[in-house]
């Protein structure tokens, strides 16, 4: 009988779930997919002088990534994306022209700071703000959503065959990863994993065959080219109410932000 | 009644861009109800037929029946309804997230309505002895429960014939035994793919041998099996010690 493991990892993405029950688990994923976009429009759309509004968006994203018991370890790894953004941002004071201030005896732009400030506050609330969205809700649950959402079926189609196919390249990769490591080679760090990049060819075709080998296998049973929704399931209304509480502050802070 | 279910006639192939004759005037002919066994050593051309019952690769030369539909564009979800295959590995067959959308995956693709799909999926589960798996991850279960759940996933699509590809393997002894057990509970017409000789033995009275992409025995299993001479030429060899005439 297969082990104890019943969730937890699963090879490839479906491991960026972290499981739990809490609120933000629970609701509907269509739901989620759209206050997620909300409020990564609102901070995207906030003005980079209003520091404060900055200051609220964060409050927002950090009392959900606790309400959803993500934990802050898995935050940050995570947040690690946004390192190069972070980098050309950090830059850009030395670079930029126009009026310049005094920081600790070296001249910078004033406007290269504001640009970096602009820069390094919204990419890490908007990925904080995707992180909880794809540590509480699977990816074929997002996709689900997406169709629901009258996303074009062609698109989710698209989607959901390259989060397949990411998802088969993971999965053979960590079974490569065992078989080297099986023969006393221990990848752990990028400078050691030559033998694992000289055989990413043979990774390609492998995932590719797969690939193909699923295609041929959904083919057969009658796919024509859209996942059918197997569930019968209206978005509970309170979902929605719940779901909008995080886009309506961002939106309030926007707005007085804009206004003042 | 001898309704044929399944007949095929003088199939060719050949996979782009290689001059290699796969399968070379393949035919065969297989009754409603009947349990034939497809034996033949590795790259024998066994895998490629099985991908020609479902419509999976173009026919080149030949032609493929299936009950009275011919095998063309036309008919390719019928016959893909009717012929349920089972890949070798069950890992490409199971591709959702929980047993139950992976067997609700056929039948919804065919149009049953979504008030219906659990009760097939149920169904399906029930035949297979697998009810108790309807919420699990596809990927975390063993061997054996991966077949059971491959082999549900078709015939939640109500299929008349099924095209096993080496249904034992990567299953322990136990799990042969109990997939043997199930096939003979299932009532479809059934085409085992194998080079698992005993259990060839035990599920199908009726062999074939498929050599160099064409048929080159057929009859009883317990003859073919007897003949030690046809096996060595086909390299085929029954395990150490193993019998057919004290069965
Ligand atoms: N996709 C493919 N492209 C090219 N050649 C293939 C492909 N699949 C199989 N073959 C070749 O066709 C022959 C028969 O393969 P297959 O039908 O898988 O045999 P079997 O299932 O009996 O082991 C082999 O020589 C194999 O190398
Ligand atoms: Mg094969």
């Amino acid at each position: 009988m297969a082990g104890g493991h019943v969730e937890g990892r699963v090879g490839g993405v479906g491991h960026l779930v972290v499981h739990g029950h809490s609120p933000v688990h629970r609701l509907a994923p269509e739901a989620k997919v759209v206050a997620t976009f909300a409020f990564v429009i609102c901070v995207a759309l906030t003005p980079r002088e209003q520091i404060w509004a900055f200051g609220v968006h964060a409050a927002v994203a950090i009392s959900i990534v606790a309400l959803a018991g993500v934990p802050t370890r898995v935050l940050l790894a995570r947040l690690a994306v946004i390192i190069p953004f972070l980098t050309f941002a950090v830059l850009v004071p030395f670079v930029a022209g126009g009026e310049e201030v005094d920081v600790l005896g070296v001249g910078l732009s004033r406007d290269g700071l504001w640009g970096a400030w602009n820069v390094a506050a919204k990419a890490s609330i908007g990925a904080t703000a995707s992180i909880i969205l794809s540590a509480t809700t699977s990816v074929p649950e997002i996709l689900k959503a997406l169709t629901r959402l009258r996303v074009p079926r062609v698109l989710v189609s698209i989607m959901s065959f390259m989060m397949r196919y990411l998802d088969l390249l993971v999965d053979q990769l960590g079974r490569m990863r065992t078989s080297m490591t099986a023969r006393c080679h221990d990848p752990r760090w990028l400078w050691q994993a030559k033998p694992i990049a000289s055989s990413a060819g043979a990774l390609f075709v492998r995932s590719y065959e797969r690939g193909e080998r699923v295609h041929q296998a959904m083919l057969s049973r009658g796919f024509s080219g859209t996942m059918p929704d197997t569930e019968e399931r209206a978005t509970p209304g309170a979902d929605w109410a719940r779901a909008a509480l995080p886009p309506v502050v961002a939106l309030a802070a926007l707005l007085s932000a804009v206004v003042l | 009644m001898s309704c044929t279910t399944i007949e095929v006639s003088d199939l060719r192939f050949t996979y782009p861009g290689s001059h290699h004759h796969v399968l070379d005037g393949l035919s065969a002919s297989i009754a409603e109800g009947e349990r034939v066994a497809l034996l033949g050593p590795n790259g024998s051309g066994k895998t490629t037929f099985v991908l020609h019952l479902n419509g999976l690769l173009t026919l080149q030369f030949g032609s493929i029946r299936i009950g009275d539909l011919e095998m063309g564009e036309e008919n390719l979800p019928e016959i893909r309804r009717r012929v349920g295959a089972v890949f070798q590995d069950a890992d490409d067959q199971l591709f959702m997230q929980s047993v139950r959308e992976d067997v609700a995956f056929g039948p919804a693709n065919l149009g049953v309505p979504r008030a219906e799909l659990d009760a097939v999926v149920e169904r399906a589960l029930g035949q297979v002895g697998a009810e108790a798996l309807i919420d699990r991850t596809p990927h975390h279960l063993s061997g054996g429960e991966k077949r059971r759940v491959a082999i549900a996933t078709v015939l939640a699509m109500d299929p008349h014939a099924l095209v096993l590809d080496e249904p034992t393997s990567g299953l322990d002894p136990v799990g042969r035994r109990e997939l043997a057990e199930l096939l003979a509970g299932l009532p479809q017409t059934q085409l085992v793919v194998t080079h698992d000789l005993p259990f060839a033995l035990q599920t199908c009275p009726r062999s074939m041998i498929v050599s160099g992409g064409r048929v080159v025995a057929d009859g009883s299993t317990r003859e073919i099996l007897s003949n030690a001479e046809l096996l060595a030429a086909n390299r085929l060899e029954l395990p150490y010690g193993f019998d057919v005439s004290s069965l």
